[in-house]
């Protein structure tokens, strides 16, 4: 039994797992047991969103110090905003609008690689200023117009299969999909190899450049993915749906137990993180906390996760 | 004229804010005026306390993502505690600026990624100014008033507040002994370390001094704005990161530049008068001042890349 808790401990991703069950109880233990399943589906159908814009997130920082894309709020939302209007909630179009959200995508994470690789430019800045210039986009496409989304994608996006949340079922189904290709496949590998050290990982011929220009792209095919189901879950876009996701798609991926300094991901860790976000705002708010002390709590408590990690890793 | 360009970093930053102004002054040829000048660069005041409070963490190869936060949280201190109770307010305001050295070393204690702490921080100063400032309100005291609106003779007050923030922050960061050994930690750490200094010490300074800028900061917007709200200056945070850059400085090594950043802040500022000088529509001028920040960057490339060719 206790090889067994001690390999578990020893699991990066099981203190976020651990964090998120502790306020599921302490939610419980006020309500004295009543609705765990409608707050179960709640986490699990918000918690999606954020799994799926930090999966991104995650593969940009296991590359390395200084690699983050500060351009996914704008990408998710223009996005949805396109492939809204693409759609035009015209019944049959869902496929359309998911091609338009990944195409989006892809153009996105092209044009954030461009900067960084042909202007030379630190990730941090090139996404930023690039993410002004899809913002403005976002604004000029969404002047005025309020589109709901075709009826059968907004069903499926806010209704569920066995009792799981549609939305989180295809965050599962992306989540094996990068934790398939990280553990099982060569671009896993030489994506972790450059996230170690870059000029090693150039010299032993791992093309690295493009590594990161698919890494680039990915995460913002995750992002536009993510606005595309946001918006069909919350009935159309609008220009600020993106905005808390930058904060939160960075937090899940280090509470999430990945290492900021690149070379190490970890994808069971974003689930239980994406969870924990949502259910510690529950808790705060079910114990009746005002807007302020929940704010500053959610901060204190994502520090003293980091701070927790931290001492373990020192002493491991 | 490229080795001029790539010798003197400050040279580009300089050139780029009076390619700028002088492309708003074509447009607009009443700008030309004490009135204009003022009206222009007004705002550019708490931009460039906090720009400059930005680089004090990105000299120690950090980056502060909660610097809008924190700005808010000071600029709500100010309209309320400050203005109701002084003694009080600055206390407060004093406080927050001992936190931030206390970050500091905790950050630099546990080997913690600074662009993590200061996420969850931003949380933190954004709930405490909710708690502090429910709705936007609260009043301006009365002399942070009176400085702000200062009309000295000859040059607007915002042009003598950028020198003066200019040289007081060279002095203090590029002149001094103490400036050098903070640029010292972002360069080599260790050597820092290894000639005797106490590097969570030298850390906690950066911070404060960051505290310190995004304080005063906080304090002069209330100061324009005369009011303050919870999210008055969140925008800050990628503002300042900005401004650091386009005024010459580095994410690492502890290369940045006092006045380049305070210049980089003006900069940032009149773009924004720029484009709407230009009747560009306002869906486009967030893009627009991206599309700035590149253009700017791109040219630095240009000399940089020259520089290390010719060794």
């Amino acid at each position: 039994m206790m090889p067994v808790i001690k390999n578990l401990l020893s699991r990066p991703w099981i203190w976020s797992w651990l964090a998120a069950a502790a306020a599921f109880m302490l939610v419980m233990l006020l309500t004295q047991g009543r609705g765990a399943s409608e707050l179960a589906y709640a986490a699990l159908s918000f918690g999606a969103f954020a799994a799926i814009v930090g999966l991104g997130q995650m593969l940009v920082i296991t590359l390395g110090p200084g690699n983050v894309d500060l351009s996914i709020p704008a990408t998710m939302t223009l996005a949805a905003t396109l492939a809204l209007k693409a759609m035009g909630s015209e019944p049959g179009t869902a496929a359309l609008g998911l091609a338009v959200a990944v195409g989006v995508g892809i153009a996105a994470g092209a044009a954030n690689f461009a900067l960084i690789y042909l202007l030379r430019l630190p990730p941090i800045i090139a996404t930023l200023a690039a993410s002004l210039v899809y913002q403005s986009i976002a604004i000029w496409s969404n002047r005025g117009l309020r589109i709901k989304p075709p009826a059968e994608l907004a069903d499926f996006a806010t209704g569920r299969t066995f009792s799981v949340p549609n939305v989180a079922l295809v965050g599962i189904v992306l989540s094996i999909g990068v934790w398939v290709l990280l553990e099982r496949a060569i671009f896993g590998r030489w994506l972790l190899a450059a996230g170690q050290n870059l000029r090693a990982a150039r010299l032993a011929g791992i093309p690295v450049e493009l590594v990161r220009a698919i890494t680039y792209v990915a995460v913002a095919v995750f992002a536009s993915v993510a606005g595309y189901l946001l918006a069909s879950f919350s009935g159309g876009a609008a220009l600020n749906m993106g905005q808390e996701y930058l904060l939160t798609s960075i937090a899940v991926v280090v509470i999430g137990g990945t290492s900021i300094a690149g070379g190490m991901s970890n994808v069971p860790g974003i689930w239980g993180a994406s969870l924990f976000m949502f259910l510690v705002v529950s808790m705060l708010n079910s114990y009746g906390f005002g807007a302020g002390v929940r704010m500053m709590l959610t901060g204190v408590i994502i520090i003293g996760i980091v701070v927790a990690a931290s001492t373990r890793r020192t002493r491991a | 004229m490229i080795r001029l360009f790539a010798r003197h970093r400050i040279l580009l930053p300089v050139l780029s804010l009076a390619v700028l102004l002088a492309a708003t002054f074509y447009l607009q040829p009443r700008a030309m005026s004490y009135f204009g000048v003022n009206l222009l660069f007004n705002l550019a005041v708490p931009i460039a306390l906090a720009t400059v409070a930005q680089m004090m963490i990105i000299m120690v190869n950090d980056i502060d993502l909660s610097l809008g936060a924190f700005v808010s949280l000071a600029a709500c201190v100010t309209a309320t505690l400050l203005h109701d109770a002084p003694l009080l307010g600055a206390l407060v305001l004093l406080g927050l600026i001992v936190a931030y050295a206390g970050l500091g070393a905790l950050i630099h204690a546990f080997e913690l990624p600074a662009i993590v702490v200061t996420l969850g921080m931003s949380f933190v100063w954004s709930g405490i100014a909710v708690m502090v400032l429910p709705s936007p309100g609260g009043a301006a005291p009365e002399w942070i008033r009176a400085v702000m609106t200062v009309k000295p003779p000859l040059v607007p007050m915002a042009v003598v507040a950028a020198v003066l923030i200019a040289t007081v922050t060279h002095f203090l960061i590029i002149r001094s002994g103490i400036g050098t050994v903070l640029r010292g930690v972002g360069g080599n750490a260790t050597s820092i370390g290894r000639a005797g200094w106490s590097l969570i010490r030298l850390k906690a300074l950066a911070y404060a001094l960051a505290g310190l800028f995004g304080v005063l900061s906080g304090m002069t917007l209330v100061g324009l704005a005369t009011a303050a709200d919870a999210n008055i200056a969140l925008r800050y945070t990628l503002l300042s990161i900005a401004g650091v850059i386009l005024g010459g400085g580095e994410f690492v090594g502890g290369r940045v530049s006092a006045v380049g950043a305070v210049i980089g802040a003006l900069t940032l500022a009149l773009a924004a008068s720029f484009l709407s000088f230009m009747r560009l529509s306002p869906d486009w001028q967030i893009g627009a001042q991206g599309a700035i920040l590149i253009l700017v960057l791109t040219a630095r490339l240009i000399f940089t890349r020259r520089d290390k060719e010719q060794g």
